[in-house]
């Protein structure tokens, strides 16, 4: 008896899905377009937000998001096995070559920016510091707080995974203070940390550790440091207003790489995404507009 | 040699081929890690490869720290587990009422059974801050915090195989100990024991297996930097293990690359090390069983 039952439910699931994919033939035939956008960790989310929202609006056009980093999104788009590659850095020189060898001419498109915020425990009395002061702590030539105008505690470094993109960006931003001959590496004292969550999670419990994270990621259990791109400069702190003006020395941009001859479904999408109701949601997720929001 | 019905025949097959597959598989890893890894000997440079430094995308691949980052995890969750397996396995068979054994071996083996990624998630947010307070460390995400999860890990395996050692030791030997005057603790400590001695030790060496292959839970709360140790404190220090290593940064290295092939280096030096703590721990177990002692049990 319950096979029977079982197996009558079966067929008729089997016949509805058959309905439902006749039903929707006709809509899907009319322009059905398919958008692979593929690429960095850091912005997989927004992609995806980005992706459910524009399906509303344009039901017609469908787009496939994942991730796996930057490097796997470009070499992507190089291989032509996507639409549109999404960076956290810009794509290197070697790469344009690889890409024009195969005939394909990469577009670059600033979509968002990233602000790397300095987070400290909320007990720890330092709220400032300098750039170079944050570089010379996770150097390992800084080890007690008392040295940047704290109590006597040891610095306990927390970092992101070296396979992070913003690991890499934080090396060459603030740890070698944007000097590409300087071969200098963090401390080997730095924990790393597999997640973003463990970086936030040891910095709300620990008074002696500085770590760094991507605004988006910064909780009210942390406290972040107002940063200084040199001595006598102001001291600022990380915010949509003072990453578009440029006073927050450790931003980043985000983007799109598309090919120059994309179809007018990849350029529209391209277009909408600069649009104010896509960079509200860049907000709403914690990064930086590209256009103040409005 | 038995006569075998025809109907047997196929299943024998079955029971023969199963048996073998699984040297097979063992055989085609161990092909597949060396294929993959021992080319790291000639890309990496040497010198490089067992350098004190670990930093893979500037091309830094020394493995010693990794290698001491592992070892003294081990020895340290070792030495947690040893008195508390061994103890725990003498209370549940020689000394714990029925109830209480009925309770404790059920209990173990849902201990056993803990995933160990949840294990970590209580070293993050219990462990890690208990120990900075209490022994007032920079911070708790150390080899200590690791090596307290990973005998947590240990512990059951410990507790289950000495048991399992200390039920085969004859009941003749504990009613001749009590016949001969000796008290129940002398009972325990100076015969029951060291009649199981074999399979006790057999039971530190597979906790110690298991010890030193965990990845998750380590990876989690012991900070993963890679500090080359210089001392004792190094336990209280963070500490980065081999298996950490392979888990976290596999998954975005590019195929054949020295990093890869190094990964997969640190892997066969992993590999090496359970090989020899399995083939001491059967070596252990073999020897100095004495024909008596294998007829009785």
């Amino acid at each position: 008896m319950k096979w029977k039952i079982l197996s009558f439910i079966l067929c008729l699931s089997l016949l509805l899905t058959g309905c439902a994919a006749d039903s929707d033939q006709p809509a899907a035939e009319t322009s059905s377009v398919y958008i692979q956008n593929k690429g960095s960790d850091t912005i997989v989310n927004l992609a995806l937000a980005w992706a459910e929202r524009y399906q509303t609006i344009r039901p017609d056009v469908r787009l496939s998001v994942t991730g796996g980093g930057s490097g796997t999104g470009i070499t992507s788009l190089i291989n032509g096995t996507v639409d549109i590659a999404n960076a956290s850095r810009a794509i290197k020189s070697e790469e344009i070559k690889a890409a024009e060898a195969n005939g394909i001419e990469p577009v670059e498109h600033v979509i968002a920016r990233d602000a790397i915020a300095v987070i400290v425990n909320p007990q720890n009395p330092v709220d400032q510091l300098t750039l170079e002061q944050i570089s010379r702590i996770y150097r390992g030539e800084i080890t007690n707080w008392k040295e940047v105008g704290g109590e006597d505690r040891p610095i306990v470094r927390l970092s992101r995974e070296t396979n992070s993109g913003t690991h890499v960006y934080f090396l060459e931003a603030v740890v070698r203070l944007g000097n590409s001959n300087d071969k200098t590496i963090f401390s080997p004292l730095t924990l790393l940390l597999p997640s973003s969550e463990g970086i936030i999670a040891e910095v709300s419990s620990n008074p002696n550790a500085i770590g760094y994270d991507g605004l988006g990621y910064v909780t009210h259990e942390v406290k972040m440091i107002a940063v200084s791109p040199g001595k006598g400069q102001p001291y600022v702190l990380p915010s949509i207003d003072s990453v578009n003006d440029k006073s927050y020395p450790i931003a980043r941009d985000l983007y799109m790489y598309s090919r120059k001859d994309s179809s007018q479904a990849v350029l529209d999408y391209l277009q909408w995404v600069l649009s104010d109701e896509a960079q509200q949601i860049v907000a709403d997720l914690g990064f930086v507009p590209v256009l103040p929001a409005p | 040699m038995i006569e075998q019905t025809p109907r047997e025949r196929p299943i024998n097959l079955l029971i023969k081929a199963s048996g073998y597959s699984s040297i097979l598989f063992v055989l085609l890893i161990l092909f597949f890690l060396l294929r993959e890894g021992l080319p790291a000997i000639t890309s990496a440079e040497l010198s490089s490869l067992f350098g004190t430094i670990w930093y893979p995308i500037e091309d830094y691949f020394g493995i010693w720290p990794l290698i001491f980052g592992s070892i003294i995890v081990t020895i340290t969750a070792i030495l947690i587990a040893i008195p508390l397996g061994i103890g725990t396995s003498l209370y549940i068979s020689e000394v714990a009422p029925l109830w209480a054994k009925n309770l404790l071996k059920p209990l173990i083996e849902i201990l056993a059974g803990l995933p160990s990624v949840v294990l970590g998630f209580i070293g993050i947010q219990v462990a890690a801050p208990l120990l900075r307070e209490g022994l007032n460390l920079p911070t708790g995400l150390s080899g200590l915090t690791g090596a307290i999860l990973l005998a947590f890990i240990a512990t059951p395996t410990v507790v289950s195989i000495s048991e399992d050692a200390l039920n085969t030791v004859p009941a003749s030997y504990r009613q001749a100990a009590l016949a001969l005057g000796a008290t129940k603790w002398q009972t325990l400590w100076n015969i029951t024991l060291p009649a199981a001695k074999s399979g006790v030790l057999t039971a530190v060496m597979l906790g110690v297996g298991r010890a030193i292959g965990e990845t998750m839970a380590v990876m989690m709360v012991t900070g993963n930097a890679p500090v080359m140790p210089h001392g004792l404190d190094a336990i209280i220090l963070p500490i980065r293990t081999m298996t950490a290593t392979i888990a976290s940064e596999m998954g975005e290295v590019a195929t054949g690359s020295p990093h890869y092939q190094v990964l997969f280096f640190i892997g066969i030096i992993l590999f090496l090390l359970s090989l020899t703590i399995n083939v001491i721990a059967s070596w252990v177990s073999t020897r100095g069983l004495k024909r008596s002692e294998r007829s009785l049990s």
